[in-house]
């Protein structure tokens, strides 16, 4: 019979998972995740690649936005500054990828740093055009700064080689995706377990008294766009090391837009969130296009009417969605989790 | 000896004489109660001694300095603490989560150590736990409590909970704005040996804003009375019965009501 959660020390009770179900369930997925790459196709491969990389952008901007309240227009941006930082450094300087990384991650924190730096004066709206105008300034330096840049042809860069190994397909390219996608989310995962990250949902809830409470707002906002765009610039690395390839076109408007739209339906201010608002934003319009393509080798003439539909039915769902479960797909997993409580440990 | 000292205070918002020349001392390790009609100006006074406000003409002296220069959040890192009339709590976030942001200027662990976790910030967040758990949550009983979130809770448990979320900041003076208002006889029973108990064996002062006339003669050593922003008196709870011009102001009251 279960009798509660009984912890013997604060330790185990303070820990992330803290029962044998939840170790359980961490290993298989673990298991799943090492075996997958070998009995999927292509094709798979690809979209898990891609997951990865949305995951880490994903859980940068959550932590910035969802746990920290500090909305941002400019999240794609932050991207593209990775992503070119990795593509200037390794086709000039032929530098090697894991030194690619942090500097590209780096670089990205910094641009954070400075875009955020109003964030003390502006809230809400204002912010929000702050993080906006950074957002197209940076695409015209993208498109414009053609010396640098590449314009919008942009900048074809060689597969990263890491310990002598090159990542020349998908195959290889998915045991980085997932290292460093586990690393991150641990990470954002460990902040929010010190007074970093309860700083962070304080400065969300309540500016005023978390003053009061001691916490320097400038110091936490400050930390809040670093890691955020740190992370944003290690998705924008990885990203165009897989693609071999960066312009301008990846880092649009719309693009930022996507990541808050991923964020919102994940559920905000939970990093688990940020996995499944990125899976459903990179799974879900795949599947409906495959749908509508099954859809027009049944009937052709409708081709025409049926391709720009894609984006209506997204658009659709995505509003049902939060009309019925506005705290997201995270609350829904809490939900079935409850249910499931103890399975299947629960003789 | 006096650790926090008011001196000829007052306050106007525009036009608006919110207080007048108040001035009063309150002694180390005492309860000291502020009491007076609705807009007395009780809050405003603790606003002021907080930092909120600034006066338009006084000095606060704290631990027998000046602190009027000191902005809020130095103030608490001096060792003030304080609740409020409406509830500040996080409500998102879990009892145990609130009392821990109280301790938040006491731990050191910095944005490096938080991504890294293991090692020194793991032990501080273990010995904030321990702490927490034997110096308050045992304290104030609500170990059953701990990890709900706050938004779900009765509000007199809220107003137990703000409590503790300042007792982690390990203050020299509390300051609670209607520590029981709201609440039934037997919690504000309970929330009266609290605060006995804060300050018979935390050794903390103790300012407090409170309607409920037999608690505050029952638990204060010193009582203030405000009347429409100005001191009416101020003694012992004895002494502060017997004035007539209490009886006036309040039995003025009850006849207006
Ligand atoms: N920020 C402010 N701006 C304008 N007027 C204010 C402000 N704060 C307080 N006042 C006014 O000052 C007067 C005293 O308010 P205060 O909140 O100090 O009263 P109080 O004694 O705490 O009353 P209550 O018992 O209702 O809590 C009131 O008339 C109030 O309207
Ligand atoms: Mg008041």
């Amino acid at each position: 019979m279960y009798i509660g959660d009984f912890k013997e020390t604060y330790a185990s009770d303070q820990a992330v998972f803290v029962n044998t179900t939840s170790r359980f369930w961490l290993g298989v997925l673990f298991v799943l995740l090492a075996v997958f790459p070998f009995v999927v196709g292509d094709y798979l491969l690809f979209m898990a690649n891609l997951i990865g990389i949305t995951i880490i952008g994903a859980v940068g901007l959550n932590i910035l936005t969802g746990c920290a309240g500090q909305i941002s227009l400019g999240h794609a941006a932050f991207i593209g500054v990775g992503g070119y930082t990795a593509a200037i450094l390794s086709s000039r300087f032929n530098m090697p990828f894991l030194l690619c990384l942090p500097l590209s991650g780096c670089m990205s924190a910094a641009f954070g740093i400075i875009v955020g730096g109003p964030s003390l004066r502006l809230k809400g709206m204002y912010l929000c055009i702050a993080t906006l105008s950074a957002q197209l300034i940076l695409e015209f330096v993208f498109v414009h700064w053609e010396s640098m840049t590449g314009g919008i042809r942009g900048i074809n860069i060689s597969p990263p080689q890491i310990f002598g190994v090159v990542l020349d397909n998908d195959f290889k390219f998915y045991f980085l995706t997932v290292t460093l996608v586990i690393i991150c989310v641990t990470a954002a995962r460990n902040l929010f377990r010190t007074r970093v990250g309860r700083a962070f949902i304080a400065i969300r809830d309540r500016d005023i008294s978390a003053e009061l409470m001691g916490i320097s707002l400038l110091r936490y906002k400050t930390y809040a766009f670093a890691v955020s765009s740190f992370m944003a610039g290690l998705s924008g690395c990885l990203w165009v090391n897989f693609l071999k390839t960066v312009t301008p076109e990846h880092f649009p408007l719309l693009e930022s837009v996507r990541y808050l739209a991923m964020i919102i339906v994940g559920g905000m201010g939970s990093i688990l969130g940020s996995i499944f608002g990125a899976v459903f934003m990179t799974v879900v319009p795949e599947g409906i296009k495959s749908i509508l393509g099954l859809l027009v080798s049944v009937f052709p003439n409708a081709m025409s009417f049926l391709f720009p539909l894609q984006q209506v039915i997204f658009g659709l769902l995505i509003v049902i969605f939060l009309v019925f479960e506005p705290h997201g797909l995270a609350e829904i997993w809490r939900r079935i989790k409850n249910y499931f409580h103890l399975w299947p440990f629960d003789h | 000896m006096s650790i926090l000292c008011v001196d000829d205070v007052s306050l106007a918002f525009g036009g608006l004489e919110v207080l007048c020349d108040v001035s009063f001392e309150v002694n180390e390790g005492e309860i000291f109660a502020i009491i007076g009609p609705n807009g007395a100006g009780k809050t405003s006074v603790l606003n002021i001694i907080s930092g909120f406000y600034r006066p338009k003409k006084g000095t606060v002296f704290f631990k027998g300095a000046d602190i009027g220069h000191l902005t809020p959040d130095k103030r608490a890192a001096q060792g003030m603490s304080r609740t409020f009339q409406n509830i500040a709590l996080y409500h998102g976030m879990s009892v145990l989560d609130n009392i821990k942001l109280g301790a938040h200027s006491h731990l050191k662990t910095g944005l490096m150590g938080g991504l890294w976790y293991w090692g020194a910030a793991h032990r501080e967040e273990m010995a904030l736990r321990k702490k927490i758990e034997e110096d308050i949550i045992d304290f104030l009983e609500i170990e059953t409590i701990r990890k709900q979130p706050v938004g779900s809770l009765a509000y007199g448990l809220q107003k137990r909970v703000e409590l503790a979320r300042a007792l982690a900041m390990r203050p020299e003076i509390l300051l609670m704005d209607e520590p029981v208002a709201g609440m039934n006889a037997e919690e504000t029973e309970d929330m009266a040996r609290f605060i006995l108990d804060i300050k018979e064996e935390h050794n903390i002062t103790i300012v407090l804003i409170e309607h409920d006339m037999q608690m505050i003669m029952d638990i204060s050593d010193q009582v203030l009375v405000l009347n429409f922003g100005q001191k009416l008196t101020c003694g012992t709870p004895d002494e502060v019965q017997k004035h007539p011009e209490v009886i006036k102001a309040y039995l003025g009251r009850e006849k207006n009501q």
